[in-house]
Order: structure tokens, then sequence, then C-alpha cells
């Protein structure tokens, strides 16, 4: 069975404009996204509270459990409801890290009973106080900025031979965000700085395949962070680990097309050549990222419906991340290199 | 042809190897080793708990000024105040220079740990501002934390917590992981309880309205009691002017544990070890017909009236308890009170059901994706989609294995980790796939093609899965809890992929190739 047709041949670089626009009307709807909730809705692994997640035998209504609520003082509370609607599932969230004396699921519990008339059964109780939730973002930062960087530095060293400049260029990156770090520069900052200057470093160094792939890296992050934002869901940990493997995931589609764009450019000199050379390769290579992105989504699909609720926004940010990745590695880390091959 | 290449043995060879660590997952034989589950799957406790260490320093230092005042008196040397300040360094006032010099004798040679950081003259009077030196600090800092440890590895020995995970975590946190615990909320009172017990006298110069209305004499506190009306059951604060000075504390117990009174209500009977049960004796005797409060974590729990002198180092706390909570500060008094403060800063507690909901949930949506998967490969590819999937259920395999190899946790992302694993795993297969078909278009046999599919597709491969594993160790070095459980089917995922992949399915097709010399190959 084929779904590609074997002698496929469309001029993927000829439609640059049309990945171009949709590319930046992503991106721009991403930074409205952020800007209107104004930056990442971070969970409370992030920004420190609490999540009690409570279930109940019988029948009661999200009011009942909010107003049985209101005289615990709870700063930002919410209660939303959980998992299928004849579960009787809640997840109460709030800004507050514990409560006069008792502690947080107890003083929940007992108000439930005194307002509602019923006991729940506390079913995961998540605190995170302010300075655990501090450390969790600039680590959670840390990974992310890490593995950009080492994914950075094996693809300029293993597709240009390039290992010692781009070492040195590594070294250079990573003593300056350790120098930044101890003057206490924001980490959002210091990552764009940093990100910024490999950019620039690329370029100059002429590691055009890097710089091909660090768009598109920072493409399909960014994207997927701002689809989060739009919709308005929580930023965990587990989510954090999601972009990382998108991360893996969108290079390794990407990596896939760049070796065969550097197989089939091996003794061609000519750039006119080169952009028939780019389009033959990704559509050689288009069989195969369709298959992988079709077996993947079919488990992230089957993750997403089935597999509960504490891990449905992992699995949807693997899904955004998976169809952006794919889209990212025809439609933005091919015309990244086509052009730096050109201007070198 | 040889039925056992090396090839054939060393995959046999990692396959057995694999089942024989899953297999006590699900049946209990050797080597005994199951997959560790996660206390999101099991159900548990993950706390982390700050040690208030600063607070050791303070109390060092207060415990410093005592002992200063006492060589003074001692010598009797007069001084204007000695006191802790809140930048927790000492100041002395001096009246004169025989009382300074004979100071800086006393502090030279009893208390060389302390450091003259300033003086300062006015008149005939001195001031001195004391300091500890900072390694002294950070070493008292850290053994709190590190006795902190101690007591609650203690106390949660004998709370009875099977396989309990207690350690240290940077400066002054203390990580507590606590599977299968059905009582948390109990757990983390016992956990959290500073269980520091005093005895020290009731200041009956004044009376606590007096006291409470600013009259509070120097060297005495207010301290609450709480009481219950056992007619109501409404609970009163009451408050007690109660002297500084500690007569007798917990340090020198030797047992503890519940007893009842005549009304068979519960109460904690403690016993002294020798030195305490005679400094309990002479406080006793000193002071017939005064009332000694007994303290815990600055809460009065009774102020007897001492009618007799008490030998032999018993008494008990009572204080309404019900037999739970006498039971758990009888461990806390037995395992010790904490050095400092702990307080909570981050909480994990998932409930079993939960878990067991999860497990079930992770179990399906893998068994769908994956049976989906399996389908798909079948119908895409044919007899070439067989070995795939016949790579692909090697692989879980080996993931299982390698779980249980290195006593890994399967967390409930690590179960997503696996699911992923299943969609991408078959990846390095259609990469091979896909080439052999190209060159098998190209006009090659189907051994030349598969010979050739291979030899370019593994380097793609090997490029292509590095970034991934690469995204997973950054994961496990960042991430904590469950995070570090996606992370490790991830990369055991990654792993196993390439073996199935470049060894497995390669070894297949050799096998189906050198059998049959046909001219076509189901692809």
């Amino acid at each position: 069975m084929q779904l590609i047709k074997s002698d496929i041949n469309i001029d993927f670089l000829g439609k640059q404009k049309i990945g171009f626009v949709f590319s930046a009307i992503l991106i721009i709807a991403s930074i409205i996204g952020l800007i209107v909730h104004k930056g990442p809705n971070y969970g409370i692994d992030f920004s420190g509270g609490a999540l009690i997640q409570v279930k109940f035998a019988q029948n009661i209504s999200i009011a009942q459990v909010r107003d049985s609520l209101a005289g615990l003082d709870l700063k930002d509370l919410s209660v939303q409801d959980f998992g299928e609607t004849d579960d009787h599932e809640f997840l109460i969230r709030t800004g507050s890290t514990e409560t006069v004396g008792k502690g947080l699921a107890q003083s929940v519990s007992a108000a439930i009973l005194q307002g509602a008339g019923v006991t729940p059964e506390i079913r995961r109780v998540e605190m995170v106080g302010p300075q655990v939730g501090d450390d969790l973002k600039k680590q959670a930062l840390l990974a992310i900025f890490y593995s950009l960087l080492f994914i950075t530095i094996y693809i300029s060293g293993r597709f240009e031979l390039k290992w010692i400049l781009s070492g040195v260029t590594a070294g250079a990156l990573m003593t300056a965000v350790y120098f930044l770090s101890v003057f206490n520069v924001s980490m959002p900052v210091l990552i764009t700085g940093a990100l910024v200057v490999s950019l620039v470093l690329f370029w100059r160094l002429r590691l055009k395949f890097a710089i091909g792939a660090l768009i598109a890296l920072i493409h399909d992050v960014f994207i997927t962070v701002g689809i989060f934002s739009i919709l308005n869901l929580d930023f965990s940990l587990p989510i954090i680990a999601a972009l990382l493997t998108i991360i893996g995931y969108s290079l390794n589609d990407t990596i896939i097309v760049f070796d065969r764009i550097r197989e089939n450019i091996k003794g061609e000199s000519s750039k006119t050549a080169l952009p028939g050379l780019f389009n033959k390769s990704i559509n050689q290579t288009l069989s195969r990222t369709i298959l992988t992105s079709v077996t993947t989504l079919i488990v992230l699909l089957a993750l997403f419906f089935l597999g509960g609720d504490i891990i449905h926004n992992f699995a949807f940010a693997m899904i955004i991340g998976v169809l952006i990745g794919t889209y990212s590695s025809i439609f933005v880390a091919s015309p990244v290199v086509l052009a730096a091959a050109r201007k070198g | 042809m040889k039925p056992f290449t090396y090839t054939r043995i060393l995959i046999l060879g990692v396959l057995i190897t694999a089942v024989v660590f899953l297999l006590p997952t699900f049946t209990n034989t050797w080597p005994h080793k199951k997959i560790n589950l996660g206390l999101d799957l099991q159900g548990g406790m993950h706390l982390v708990l700050e040690v208030q260490n600063i607070k050791a320093v303070e109390a060092e230092l207060e415990r410093t000024v005592d002992d200063l005042k006492k060589e003074l008196r001692k010598d009797s040397i007069t001084h204007m105040g000695i006191t802790r300040q809140e930048d927790n360094t000492i100041l002395a006032q001096l009246p004169d220079k025989k009382a300074k010099n004979a100071f800086e004798k006393i502090v030279s040679k009893e208390f060389s740990n302390l450091k003259i950081a300033a003086s300062s003259a006015g008149g005939d009077a001195t001031s001195f501002q004391l300091r500890l030196p900072d390694d002294e600090k950070e070493m008292i800092q850290k053994m709190a934390t590190e006795q902190a440890l101690e007591t609650i590895r203690n106390r949660i020995d004998e709370f009875g917590v099977s396989e309990p995970d207690i350690r240290i975590q940077g400066e002054n946190r203390i990580l507590i992981q606590l599977p299968g615990i059905n009582d948390p909320d109990r757990a983390k009172d016992l956990i959290g309880k500073t269980a520091q017990l005093t005895f020290q006298l009731v200041n009956e110069d004044v009376s606590a309205e007096a006291a409470l209305q600013g009259s509070l004499p120097v060297g005495s506190q207010i301290l609450y009691e709480n009481k219950t009306d056992p007619v109501t059951g409404n609970t009163a604060k009451i408050a007690h002017v109660i002297k500084k000075q500690v007569l007798l504390d917990g340090s020198l117990l030797v047992d503890a544990r519940v007893e009842f009174d005549q009304f068979q209500q519960p109460q904690v009977g403690i016993e002294f070890n020798r030195k305490g049960a005679h400094i309990f004796d002479r406080i006793t005797g000193q002071n017939i017909k005064k009332r000694l409060a007994i303290v815990l974590d600055n809460t009065v729990y009774s102020a007897p009236v001492i009618q007799d002198r008490i030998a032999g180092g018993k008494a008990v706390i009572t204080g309404n308890f019900t037999m739970e909570e006498a039971k758990d500060l009888a461990i806390a008094l037995r395992a010790g009170s904490l050095p400092a403060p702990v307080s909570i800063i981050e909480e994990r507690t998932v409930g079993p059901t939960l878990g067991a909901d999860s497990i079930r949930m992770g179990m399906i949506s893998m068994l769908a994706g994956g049976a989906l998967v399996l389908l798909f490969m079948a119908i895409y590819y044919k007899g070439a989609g067989l070995v795939a999937n016949l790579a692909l259920v090697m692989n879980i395999i080996l993931i299982g294995g390698g779980l249980a190899a290195f006593q890994a946790t399967l967390t409930l992302p690590g179960i997503a980790g696996i699911i992923l694993t299943i969609g991408m795993a078959v990846d390095a297969n259609v990469i091979i796939f896909e080439r052999i078909r190209e060159e098998i278009r190209w006009g090659k046999t189907p051994l030349a093609a598969v010979h050739a599919g291979f030899d370019k597709a593994t380097l793609t491969i090997l490029d292509a899965n590095v970034t991934t594993l690469i995204a997973a160790i950054v994961l496990f070095q960042f991430g904590t809890g469950p995070v570090k459980g996606f992370a490790v089917t991830l990369g055991l995922g990654i792993v196993a992929s390439l073996f199935t992949a470049l060894v497995l399915s390669k070894s297949i097709f050799d096998y189906i190739l050198q059998k049959k010399t046909a001219s076509t190959l189901s692809i």
C-alpha cells in the first residue's frame, strides 16, 4: 500500500510564501495570545499554589462546592469539573498554599462537609510553595535551553563536520549564560539572549543546517506555547517534558530531510541547482515523514482520548507539536537552509 | 546456512535477559526486581520540607548568651545587658574598664568560637558586638538539617511506612516519599511537629490578664493552653505567664508511651534518663506548691501545682488527646525533637484509587494505540510490516526489562513515554522500508535493495534518534519525579528501537532472503 505516490514531485520551495504566511499567522496569533493572557498561564508547578482533586459519591454541583469553600478565604479559588460528568469529580485550585491551623486538604474536606453535607474523597493534592515554583521554573527553562544548545551543537558538528567550531560556540554561550546568571538576569531574557546570540553566530559562521534546525525548533516551541496560551491551558511540568520531546521529534523529521539533502547535494557545486535538489530531497522523504507522523499521531490520539484527564494536556501539547514539527521540517527548516546556502 | 550467527545469539540473549528481568513484576520469580511504580501510580505522598535551620543558629546564640551571663555571674562581674540581636550577633554592654577586661578574658578563654566583630566605647562603658564565624554558622545549619533528617526518619520508621525514601535535597530541604500511605494528614502532622518539650515555671507574680495588658515581667512570656470544655466541646485559649527559663527539656527523655487516666482518656507518659530524673527531682523539690508548666512547641499542655518532690523521673502529658494524637505525640517524643522548625514547601499526594485509575487508563491507551499501529503497519507494509511489528513487541519487552533491571520508576508520564515510543519506534523501520522500496523501484533485486536500504538508512536513523536522546537526557537531568519517569522510558525506548530496527529487523530480513531466492519481497 502507498499513501504517497513514489513519483510525487511537489514544488514545496515554490510554495514557500504560503508557508511563510501560515507561520506568520500562527506566530502573530501566539504573540497576541501571550499578550492578552499576560504571558504563559503557569500552573501551580511554576506559580505556586495548590490543587485538590475531590470525588463525591453523589451528585453535587460546582456552585455547592464553591459556596462551601467561600469561608476558607482561599486566594484565587477556582472549582472545575473534572473527568466524566457522572464521576462527580472536581478540581479545586487556589493560589494559597496553606490555611490557618490545619492542612489545606483537611480544611477543604471539613468545609465541604459543613457546607454541602457530604465528605469528599481526596484523590490528589498538589501543593507547591512559591519558592519551589520559582526553582522549578528556572529548571524548566534551563532544560529547554540546554537541550536546544546540545542539539544545535550536534547538528552543526554532524552535518558540517565543524565539531570544534560548534564546540567553541557552545562553550562561549555557556560561559555567557553563566556570567549573566550571576548577575541575576531573569531567565526568559537570558534564554532569548542566548538564542539570538546563537542564531547570529551560526549565520556568521555559515552553519546553515544548524541555523535551519534552530529556527525550526524555536518556531515549533513558540507556536506550541502560543496555542496553549490562546486556549488558556495550564503550563505544568509534564508540558515542559512535552516541549522537549517536541524539540527532539521535530528535529528528527528535520534531520531526515537534511540527511537526504546532504546526500543529494554531493558533487553539486552550482547554486542554481540547489532549489531543485532541496525539493527532490523533501519529496523523497515525504512518504516517511507523513507515515511516522501518522503512527505517532495514532498513539497520541489514543492517549488523548483514553489516557485520562491528568495526561490530557500533555497529549494535546504533543499532538500540536507533532503537527507543527512535521510542517516546519518541510516549510521552515529547508527554506532557511536554502536561503543560507544561496547566500554563502 | 548456520542457524546460529553472532547476531542471532545476541538477539536471543538480549530477549531472554529482558524477559527474565520483566517476569518478576508479574510472577515474583528470580531476580525479584519488580518494576517500581511511582507515587502517582501506586498512591502515596511526596513532601519537600524546608528546615528553618537559621532557627538552630538563633537557639545556639541564645544558649551562648545564657552561658555568658552565667560565667559573668560566677566571677561577679556586672554587665548592662547581653542580648541576641536580630542580625544574629550578640550585643554585650559593660559598665567599666574592669568589667571590660574580665569580659574579654572570659570570651577568649571560654568562648573561643565567638569573634569580637566590633567594640565601641562611650565614657567608661564599652559595648561589644560578638558573632559566630560564618563557617561555624554553616556548620550549625548543616548539622540541623542532618539531625532533622535523622529525627524524621526515626519518626517515619516508628509510624510504619514500607519503603520510605527520605533524603536531603540542596542545602536545607528534605525530600520525603511515602508510598501507599493512607492517612496523609496524620503523617504530615507527625513529620512536621517540632516536638520541643520543655518544663518551665509559671510566673505567679502577675495574672495573665495584667500581663496581656502590658505589664509582662522581664524574663517571662505569654503562652496559651487549648482547653476543651468536656460538656460543650468548645475549645478555648487560656493564657499563661510562663518564665522563659527552661528547667528541663525533652532531650533527656528515654521513653514516651500512651497511657490512660482513670477516665480511660489517653495521655502520654514520659520517662527521663538518670540525669533528667535527677534534675526533675531537684526542680520539683525546690518548687513545691508552685505551678510547673509542661510546654510542647510553645503551647502549654498543663500547668499543675507541684504537690511534692517527684523522684524516679516520670511524668505525664495530658491534653484531651485522641488515641491517634497521643500515639503520634509519643512517637515524636521518642524520636526526639527537631533541631529547628520545618515547613512543608511542596506536597504531592495521590490517593490509591486515583493511582489505580491512572494505571488502568494508561494501559488501555497503550493497548489501543499499540493495536492500531500494529494494524496500520501490517496493512501498509504487508510482510515487512509484520517484521516491524515483531520489532515493536520486542521493543516494549526491552523497555519493561530495562525498567526492572535499572530499578527505574514507572510513572504516569512514563507510561505516556512508552506509548509515544510505540508511535515513534516504528519510525526507524519506516525509514528503512521506504528506502528499500526506493531501491526496488530503481530495479535492484530484493536482496540488494534490503542491503542498500539498511546501509543508507542506518546513519540517518542514528542521527535522528540522537537528538531525541539528547532531549531525554536533559529532561532526566532537570526533571523531578513523574517527569523523570518520562525521560527514562523515552530514553529506553529510543535505545531499544535502535536495537530492534538495526539488529533485529535486519536479522529477520537476512533470514527470509537467505531462505528463499525469490524475486519478490513483501513490502
